[in-house]
């Protein structure tokens, strides 16, 4: 079973309780696919066991020993990567979308394409289990290819170890990554904030996650910072009819437990937080049995 | 002269929800109040928000576009040339039964299919990818939205155009995306330079690293504000000093904050001692980084 949790805003406390989840007993996988800012291996240290290379496209390099500078690639570039700097071609690395025009169409051959190959998955173990992850190397587009690889392997690793939750913590936003992190999920929890932003982000999110025919649920995070949002909220949600898993306390010891690299399950069990948490865990998983 | 003050900021961060918006309204607030001609560029295309601080007229809607081909049958042969240029596998061929299909989702609009195609079977149409919004805000000062489609592929194409739009504004505030991928780089890629927000946590800090990194590598000037100090750990501090990094301003974590932020109200309208603070630390960056002539 796979259980997303994702957020259009980003820091909701997304990851932390992804990391509650995956440390609320039984064995679990866990897939970090916010590739552009994996975190959880910070509180799981999982051990090194595979490591992947992922190519994340190309991107176009000029030989200057055979450039004239004649412009013509300059002319064809739609990413304005290309350009003149005191009389001579420069391509910005940041800037190009490795589309390879310019490589085909310049007439002295003069720029080649090379992989953009810093981007790694890796798997390995943590004490509750399997852990997979991605990173994204910096300027590189993530275009939810490399969560798809990430989540293949969380996926294989569950069926061969007989590990039956996959839990993924998922990128903010609504873009492809997210859309890769959900798809086929059965349950995917999107954790909010009481603010005027967490509603009008979740509104975002949800518009593009009812795409999928998906189970969505909902989370409130630190509700008493605003407790009229957060019944706003709430009230959104039961209006649109979708699944309102609960609403979790502002607590410091969560941020405390990241500090000493626990989940707040592991830091303080019997805390509000942390029974709160588990009452949403077993309402998400209970409604499995149930169809 | 007020009216000579032009510097472009970004206010950025790794990880999301480290209060970059917090920061970048009430940085605009401040210097709208003294008069200044400031814009503030909302980048954060995915999920823009600080439209939700501020009230504005709204001055025009701009569709932002992308071309995608459009392949004229009756002269394509079905010869699969455009397809081998194709580098995003938006072009679907079946040659046998003469079939071409071009998958508008997956398409760049880096205009390759059409040099590739010898028999002018290929032209282009424009697709929506989202919209732009400026509007006027209070004395001289502007804000110009990005907004991303829901369901397209990069929000780059609108983060740029909403910055092309504020060019010949005078001091221009982006407010980034999160992340260090392609829409954080379009965005610090045109600062003179960056505010890094950041929280006092191990998620914050390997995040801030995350940016530090890229930054470096951009050659970008950059100064780090530590929000929701007090709570956490005080790794961050030591980075800070071991990188010789400027810590530019703190901000305690206070629960009063959040609960203005919540209401989508600006903080400095509550606590005063904001106005001295954001006008200080931007006149100390505007000191060293004002002025320039970053072209880019």
């Amino acid at each position: 079973m796979e259980t997303a949790i994702i957020s259009g805003k980003g820091g909701t406390g997304k990851s932390s309780i992804s990391a509650a989840f995956a440390t609320l007993g039984g064995k679990v996988v866990l897939a970090d696919c916010d590739v552009d800012a994996a975190n959880l291996y910070i509180l799981f240290s999982p051990s090194h066991e595979e490591e992947e290379i992922y190519i994340a496209g190309q991107k176009a390099v000029i030989d200057d020993l055979l450039c004239i500078n004649c412009g013509l690639c300059k002319e064809y570039c739609r990413f304005d990567a290309i350009f003149f700097s005191e009389g001579k071609i420069v391509i910005q690395e940041t800037l190009c979308d490795g589309c390879r025009l310019c490589s085909r169409i310049c007439p002295h051959n003069a720029i080649k394409m090379v992989d953009n190959n810093k981007s790694r998955m890796y798997a390995g173990s943590f004490r509750n289990g399997k852990m997979v992850y991605g990173r994204l190397a910096p300027g590189e587009e993530n275009s939810g290819k490399l969560v798809n690889i990430v989540r293949e392997k969380a996926k294989k690793i569950s069926t061969n170890q007989n590990i039956e939750n996959i839990i993924i913590d998922g990128p903010p936003g609504i873009g492809c990554a997210v859309i890769s992190s959900i798809t086929g999920t059965n349950n995917v929890v999107i954790v909010t904030e009481p603010t005027i932003s967490g509603l009008l982000d979740l509104k975002r999110t949800i518009e593009i996650t009812s795409k999928f025919q998906l189970k969505i649920w909902v989370i409130i995070n630190k509700y008493d910072i605003n407790s009229n949002m957060s019944d706003k909220i709430e009230r959104y949600c039961s209006e649109n009819e979708i699944n309102f898993a609960g609403k979790l306390k502002f607590d410091p010891q969560v941020v405390e437990s990241m500090v000493k690299c626990k989940s707040i399950i592991e830091y303080a069990p019997d805390s509000q937080v942390s029974e709160q948490i588990k009452k949403i865990w077993n309402t998400i998983n209970s409604n499995k049995n149930n169809g | 002269m007020i009216e000579n003050k032009k510097i472009r900021i970004a206010i950025a961060s790794g990880k999301g929800g480290t209060g970059k918006t917090l920061i970048s309204t009430n940085l605009f607030y401040v210097l709208q109040q003294i008069n200044y001609k400031v814009t503030l560029v909302d980048c954060d295309a995915e999920e823009p928000n600080v439209m939700v601080f501020f009230n504005g007229e709204e001055e025009f809607v701009n569709d932002v576009t992308q071309k995608v081909p459009v392949i004229d049958e009756i002269k394509c042969t079905y010869c699969g040339k455009c397809q081998e240029y194709c580098s995003y596998n938006a072009i679907f061929l079946l040659k046998d039964i003469k079939t071409i299909r071009i998958l508008e989702d997956l398409c760049h609009g880096c205009g390759a299919c059409t040099v590739a195609c010898e028999y002018d079977a290929v032209s282009e149409k424009a697709i929506s990818l989202g919209v732009i919004k400026k509007y006027h805000s209070d004395l001289q000062s502007t804000i110009i939205e990005a907004r991303m489609r829901i369901g397209v592929f990069s929000p780059v194409a609108v983060i740029k155009a909403a910055i092309k739009e504020a060019c010949y504004n005078e001091i221009i505030l982006l407010d980034s995306p999160p992340g260090t991928s392609c829409p954080f780089i379009q965005t610090v890629n045109v600062a003179d330079f960056v505010i890094l927000v950041t929280e006092p946590t191990p998620f914050g800090l390997s995040d801030l690293k995350q940016s530090v990194d890229t930054l470096k590598t951009l050659g970008k000037p950059y100064g780090v504000i530590i929000n929701r100090a007090g709570l956490g750990d005080n790794e961050v501090y030591s980075y800070l000093k071991n990188e010789g990094i400027p810590l530019l301003m703190e901000i305690p974590f206070d629960k009063e904050i959040a609960s203005h932020y919540s209401k989508g109200e600006i903080v400095a309208n509550y606590i005063p001692e904001w106005r001295s603070l954001f006008e200080n630390m931007f006149n100390s960056i505007f000191k060293m980084y004002g002025n320039s002539n970053n072209k880019r």
